[in-house]
C-alpha cells in the first residue's frame, strides 16, 4: 500500500523514510476523511434526528480521549481476534494491526473530528434557498451539491483538508498502539523522533523535530493566507 | 391549453385547499393578504412543497397527480421560479448565473434567445460583475433573466418587487411591461399590491386563507363587490382602450375606450398604442344632469348596472360605460339623495390616472 520514497538527493538523510511515510498517511486520511466527513457533516447539518447530539459526541470523542485510550480500544478491535480484524484476515490474509493498512483506519477515526466538524458547519452556514432556486433551475439535487453547496462551502473544505491532513502527521499514541514502529510500513516521523530520543541521539531528533515544526506553521500559515484572501473576496 | 391544478394541505397554523384552471398565456395575478397562501400555491407548483393530495397538468402533460403515483421532481418541472429576493449564486458572475440555468435547460445553444432576454432586461453591462456588486433593482432583473433562460414552460413570479423600493420597482416595472408585451409565456405573478396586479395582469386569482374566492379575467375580478379585498379603499377598475394622441400645450393625453374619450394627466405612450388605465372607484364621482361649469374634465354618460347594499358611511356602484364596466364609491347619503336605483342613466365624473401602455416604448 505503501510506494517507496523517491530515490533523489533531497529525500537522502536520516529520517526521510519516517517522513515519507507520515505523509503517505497524513495524505490518504485526508482524502478518505473528505470522502466520509461529506455526507456525514451534510447529514449532522441538515437532520433533526434525536440521534444527531450522539453522533456528533461520538464523532467529538478523539478531541478529549488520550490517544493511548483510543489506540487500545482500535488494538482490540483490529487484532486479528477482533470484530474488523478478523474480517480483514479472511478477506486480505493479512492482519491488521502493525500495519499501514490499520494505520490508516486508526488514523480517520483519531482526525474525523477536524474534517466533519469544519466541513458541518460550512454546511451549516450554506443558505437553503440558493439550494431551492438551483433546483428550479434543472439541476438535481446531487447536481446542486456539488455545483452550489461545495463550492460555497470552500473554506470549510480547506479547513477539513488542512487539520485533517497535519493532524495525522501529529498522530503519536495512537500509532505506537496499533502499528508499533516497524520501518517503512509503521514507522512514522513521530515514532522515529521519539526512538531517536530513546537512543539519545538528539541531533537526529532536532532535525525531524524541526522539520515536522517548519512543515505544521507552513501549512496551517498558507491556510490562514488563503482564508483570509477568500474572505476579501 | 391551460394549467389545471388541485392541492389540499394542511400545516399547523394553516391550509390550502385549491382547485384552479389557469390560461396557458398571458399574467396570471394571484392577490390576497399575506399570509393567504399564495406562495404556498406557487411553492407546489414548481415542487418545493409537497402536499398531502395534489394534481398538476400543464398543457397536456401530467406533473403531479397522487392517485397515479406521478409527481415529478423540482428541477424536472420546467418551470421558471422568480423569488421574493434574487437568490443569486454569490460564487458565480451574472454570466455563469444565467448560464446555470440556461445550460440545463433546452436553451443551451439558442443564442439568439439569450441575446433578446439579455437585451429585453438591460443586462449587457452587468455580464462579468460578481451578484455582489449588483444593486438590488439589477440582481432582480438577472434573477428574472436566469429563469427566462431555463427554458420554462411556466415561469412563477414570488412577489419580485416586494423587496425593492419605489425607486427600483419603478426600474424593473418597464421590463416587466416588455416580457409581457414580447414574450408568449404564461407568468404566474403573485402579489399583495393592486397597482402591480392592475398594471401587469390579465387574469386575477384572489385567495383568502387558502380558499380561492375569484379566478377570472382582472377587469371582470375588480368590478366584483363582494370580495372585501377588492372593495376596500383600493377599489378600482381597469379599463383598456387606444392612446389618441397627446396635447402638449395642456400635457393631457386623449385616451379613447368604449365609452368615449377620457384626458389623462402626463404623456404615456405614442399615438395609436394600446395602453390600459386604471380608475379608482374614489376617483368617479356621480351626477344627475350635466354640471354647468366643473373642474373634472371627463364627464361620461354611465347606466347604473348594481348598488352595494350595506350599512356604511359609503356605497359601492357598479357602471356600464359603453362596454366596459367601472365601479365608483360615493356617500351613502349622496345615493339616497340622488335616488340611483340600478338600470338609471347618470354621468360619470372620472379622474383616470394611466396605469401603463402595454405597448413598449
Amino acid at each position: 500500500m505503501t510506494t517507496a520514497m523517491p530515490d533523489t538527493g533531497f529525500f537522502n538523510f536520516p529520517g526521510a523514510g519516517p517522513l515519507w511515510l507520515s505523509i503517505q498517511l497524513a495524505a490518504t486520511t485526508m482524502v478518505l476523511l473528505v470522502v466520509i466527513g461529506t455526507p456525514l457533516g451534510w447529514w449532522l447539518a441538515r437532520t433533526t434526528s434525536r440521534w444527531k447530539t450522539v453522533l456528533q459526541a461520538v464523532v467529538a470523542l478523539p478531541i478529549v480521549l488520550p490517544p493511548t485510550v483510543l489506540g487500545f480500544y482500535l488494538l482490540i478491535v483490529l487484532g486479528p481476534n477482533g470484530a474488523i480484524g478478523s474480517w480483514w484476515v479472511e478477506l486480505t490474509g493479512e492482519a491488521l494491526t502493525f500495519s499501514f493498512s490499520g494505520l490508516v483506519i486508526a488514523s480517520c477515526l483519531y482526525s474525523l473530528p477536524f474534517a466533519v466538524q469544519p466541513l458541518q458547519g460550512a454546511f451549516e452556514a450554506l443558505d437553503r434557498r440558493d439550494l431551492e432556486a438551483a433546483w428550479t433551475l434543472g439541476a438535481s439535487r446531487v447536481d446542486a451539491f456539488f455545483t452550489i453547496a461545495v463550492p460555497q462551502s470552500a473554506r470549510g473544505y480547506l479547513s477539513a483538508v488542512v487539520l485533517s491532513f497535519a493532524h495525522t502527521l501529529g498522530e503519536f499514541g495512537v500509532v505506537l498502539m496499533v502499528g508499533g514502529n516497524i520501518p517503512g510500513e509503521t514507522r512514522v516521523i513521530s515514532i522515529a523522533i521519539y526512538d531517536q530520543v530513546e537512543s539519545l541521539n538528539y541531533a537526529s531528533a532536532h532535525q525531524l523535530s524541526a522539520i515536522l515544526l517548519a512543515f505544521a506553521f507552513l501549512v496551517l500559515f498558507t491556510m490562514f493566507v488563503v482564508n483570509r484572501r477568500w474572505e476579501r473576496t | 391549453m391551460s394549467i389545471t391544478l388541485r392541492y389540499a394541505l394542511q400545516r399547523d397554523d394553516f391550509g390550502l385547499d385549491v382547485d384552479l384552471k389557469i390560461p396557458m398565456r398571458g399574467i396570471t395575478g394571484v392577490f390576497g393578504e399575506s399570509g393567504s397562501g399564495k406562495t404556498t400555491l406557487l411553492r407546489c407548483i414548481a415542487g418545493l412543497e409537497r402536499p398531502a393530495t395534489g394534481r398538476l397538468v400543464v398543457g397536456s402533460d401530467v406533473w403531479q397527480d397522487q392517485s397515479k403515483k406521478v409527481s415529478r421532481a423540482v428541477h424536472e418541472r420546467e418551470i421558471g421560479y422568480v423569488f421574493q429576493e434574487p437568490r443569486l449564486f454569490r460564487h458565480l458572475n451574472v454570466l455563469r448565473n444565467l448560464d446555470y440555468g440556461r445550460h440545463r435547460g433546452k436553451m443551451s445553444r439558442d443564442e439568439i434567445a439569450f441575446d433578446h432576454i439579455i437585451a429585453l432586461l438591460g443586462l449587457e453591462q452587468l455580464l462579468h460583475r460578481m451578484p455582489g456588486a449588483l444593486s438590488g433593482g439589477e440582481a432582480q432583473r438577472v434573477a428574472i433573466a436566469r429563469a427566462l433562460l431555463r427554458a420554462p414552460r411556466v415561469v412563477l413570479m414570488d412577489e419580485p418587487l416586494a423587496a425593492l423600493d419605489r425607486a427600483r420597482k419603478d426600474e424593473i416595472l418597464p421590463f416587466l411591461d416588455r416580457l409581457h408585451a414580447e414574450l408568449s409565456l404564461p407568468i404566474i405573478y403573485v402579489s399583495h399590491n393592486i397597482e402591480e396586479i392592475c398594471r401587469l395582469c390579465d387574469h386575477l386569482i384572489v385567495i383568502e386563507n387558502g380558499l380561492v374566492l375569484a379566478n377570472e379575467t382582472l377587469q371582470s375580478a375588480l368590478v366584483r363587490m363582494d370580495l372585501p379585498i377588492l372593495s376596500g379603499d383600493e377599489a378600482g377598475s381597469v379599463i383598456c382602450g387606444t392612446v389618441k394622441g397627446y396635447d402638449a400645450d395642456y400635457e393631457l393625453t386623449h385616451f379613447e375606450f368604449s365609452g368615449g374619450e377620457l384626458l389623462v394627466p402626463g404623456r404615456f405612450g405614442e399615438a395609436a398604442a394600446d395602453a390600459r388605465l386604471r380608475i379608482r372607484a374614489s376617483d368617479i364621482s356621480l351626477c344627475r344632469d350635466r354640471p354647468p361649469q366643473s373642474s373634472i374634465l371627463n364627464i361620461l354618460p354611465a347606466i347604473v348596472e348594481e348598488l352595494q347594499v350595506g350599512r356604511g358611511p359609503s356605497i359601492l356602484l357598479r357602471l356600464r360605460i359603453g362596454t366596459d364596466q367601472l365601479i365608483a364609491r360615493i356617500t351613502r347619503r349622496s345615493c339616497d339623495e340622488l335616488n340611483l336605483q340600478a338600470g338609471d342613466a347618470v354621468l360619470a365624473q372620472i379622474k383616470a390616472v394611466a396605469v401603463r401602455n402595454t405597448m413598449t416604448e
